[in-house]
């Protein structure tokens, strides 16, 4: 079956996103609001129930509008917002904005309600309720046109640019070529390779945008003296950061390149693209870049992913809230070793077991089955990581003029 | 059982293979996009390391995908392994301080 015959029953927002999950999100605002935050999502015993928040009293922009894009996320169709009652993020304008949206949205104030136990319990009835009203969201059929897909690596070893990455940049150039999204991140890691991104620009504004994107993360990887390898790379084979990069940006297939993505923007039209997520100049030299996967992650379902691709090959057990993970190893040995975590074993083709060609196409198929509902293996385990830092990253699409 | 002494070549402009499996020294056989298929590594090589398709000179580039992936520090013959030991990195200072085994690193100490 190729990918225009693939086909799976979605949600309709109002907004005419279409979503392939149908979750309530619970955010906190503030460090102080978690515990009854994440108790609320723990004790509503409902795996469409996620929990994210900020942990600054004081905002920031970056991690607002993060949390914003969330809101809007397709795979989202009802918000409870949790403040504690004195920190800056304003409960209340986030759960406007879904309202805006066309989601149902609910907030409070723990100082308000009277404390942990009484908005717990406030919280739960309010999640049950939403829980009941998203049942009347409408199904509607999605194909693979209508996918955003991010990928991104974490734990690479030899087989991550021989096989994993590989893999996933056959299936990116299928996604495309039926006109899908695909995004790709790593920019700091791509050191090494300015002229072969470059050169893959569609037009003259994606080629600045990517030399900018590339000189700013490796002006930062100057600066902070660490590029982004780690001892478990090396102890696997990779022996420098060109090495890895080049590992790593196979993942992005063979299309064009539309454009660079900033965290939480949307691509404004199909393809493949950048997403930057290294930090802007600022004084304060606010965030780091891939402080942990669950970071990518999180950014490249800020892009609007309905989900997303881990390439390991050393491992990893992460998913993350809102969007699916579908983790990917092409190590057979990990994957034997971890089979109840991973998703897809892309080691085959080491082994000449089966073509590269056949693999995307399984790979397709197991885009297809979670969009229509299968659980990944961490959505079964109730893996629901997240990760919203400070950052600061100038509101601009990648654009440097 | 034994598993075959393999190594993947991905370019063929490339000057190092990866192996594909733990390499005892002796023969071994070259996949992927290589013009010759038989190779004699000189030394084990653990899986995931590189190996030598030919003799590299010091300040030369190694070559995987068809792109430098950093510059020799010594002189390599061909069948060695290449790893920290004599190579580095053209951008990232750090990564000729770590250790070659484990790749931990050496350029901080704690009290």
């Amino acid at each position: 079956m190729e990918l225009k015959d693939m086909h799976f029953m979605g949600y309709a927002r109002k907004d005419g996103k279409k979503g392939i999950r149908n979750k309530v999100l619970i955010i906190y605002t503030v460090e102080c609001a978690s515990f009854v935050a994440k108790e609320i999502g723990r004790l509503s015993q409902n795996s469409a129930v996620d929990v994210v928040g900020f942990s600054g009293c004081t905002d920031n922009e970056y991690a607002v509008r993060l949390m914003i894009s969330l809101i809007r996320h397709p795979n989202v169709g009802a918000l409870l917002v949790v403040g504690l009652g004195c920190e800056y993020v304003q409960p209340e304008w986030l759960a406007e904005i879904a309202e805006e949206e066309g989601k149902q949205a609910a907030w409070m104030f723990i100082q308000n309600e009277g404390g942990t136990r009484k908005s717990v319990e406030k919280g739960i009835a309010i999640v049950n309720q939403f829980t009941e009203e998203l049942k009347k969201v409408p199904r509607i059929d999605m194909g693979m046109k209508d996918l955003i897909i991010g990928a991104e690596c974490g734990g690479s070893d030899y087989t991550s640019g021989l096989a994993g990455n590989v893999v996933t940049g056959r299936f990116f150039d299928k996604l495309v070529a039926e006109g899908g999204i695909a995004i790709f991140e790593e920019i700091v890691e791509a050191v090494g390779l300015l002229d072969f991104l470059e050169k893959r620009g569609i037009d003259e504004k994606a080629r600045a945008d990517i030399r900018y994107t590339y000189e700013k993360a490796l002006e930062y990887c100057r600066s902070v003296r660490q590029y982004s390898i780690s001892p478990g790379n090396f102890a696997g084979g990779l022996s420098t950061i060109e090495e890895k990069s080049m590992g790593a940006v196979i993942k992005s297939g063979t299309s064009p390149i539309e454009g660079v993505l900033k965290v939480a923007g949307s691509p404004p039209h199909p393809g493949l693209w950048l997403l930057d997520t290294t930090p802007d100049p600022h004084w304060m030299q606010f965030g780091i870049t891939n402080p942990n996967d669950n970071e990518g992650l999180m950014a490249l379902i800020s892009c609007g992913s309905h989900i997303t691709f881990l390439v390991t090959g050393r491992g990893n057990v992460v998913g993350s809230a809102v969007a699916p993970v579908i983790k990917i190893t092409g190590n057979r040995e990990t994957y034997r070793r971890m089979e109840e975590d991973m998703d897809f074993d892309a080691g085959r083709v080491l082994e000449g077991l089966c073509s590269l060609d056949e693999l995307a196409l399984e790979l397709a198929r197991l885009v297809a089955e979670t969009a229509s509902g299968e659980m990944t293996k961490s959505e079964a385990l109730g893996h629901k990581e997240y990760f919203i830092p400070y950052k600061y990253q100038d509101k601009k699409d990648g654009n440097h003029v | 059982m034994k598993e075959k002494q393999r190594a993947f070549q991905i370019d063929d402009t490339d000057n190092v293979a990866t192996a594909l499996a733990h390499l005892a020294a002796g023969s071994l056989e070259l996949l992927g996009d290589a013009k010759k298929r038989q190779l004699n590594a000189v030394e084990e090589i653990a899986a995931g390391h590189k190996i030598a398709l030919r003799d590299i000179e010091a300040g030369e580039d190694i070559v995987k995908y068809g792109v430098s992936i950093g510059k020799a520090t010594r002189r390599i013959g061909e069948g060695e392994w290449v790893h920290l030991h004599c190579m580095r990195s053209a951008y990232d200072e750090r990564s000729i301080h770590l250790d070659v085994i484990t790749g931990a690193p050496k350029d901080t100490k704690y009290e």
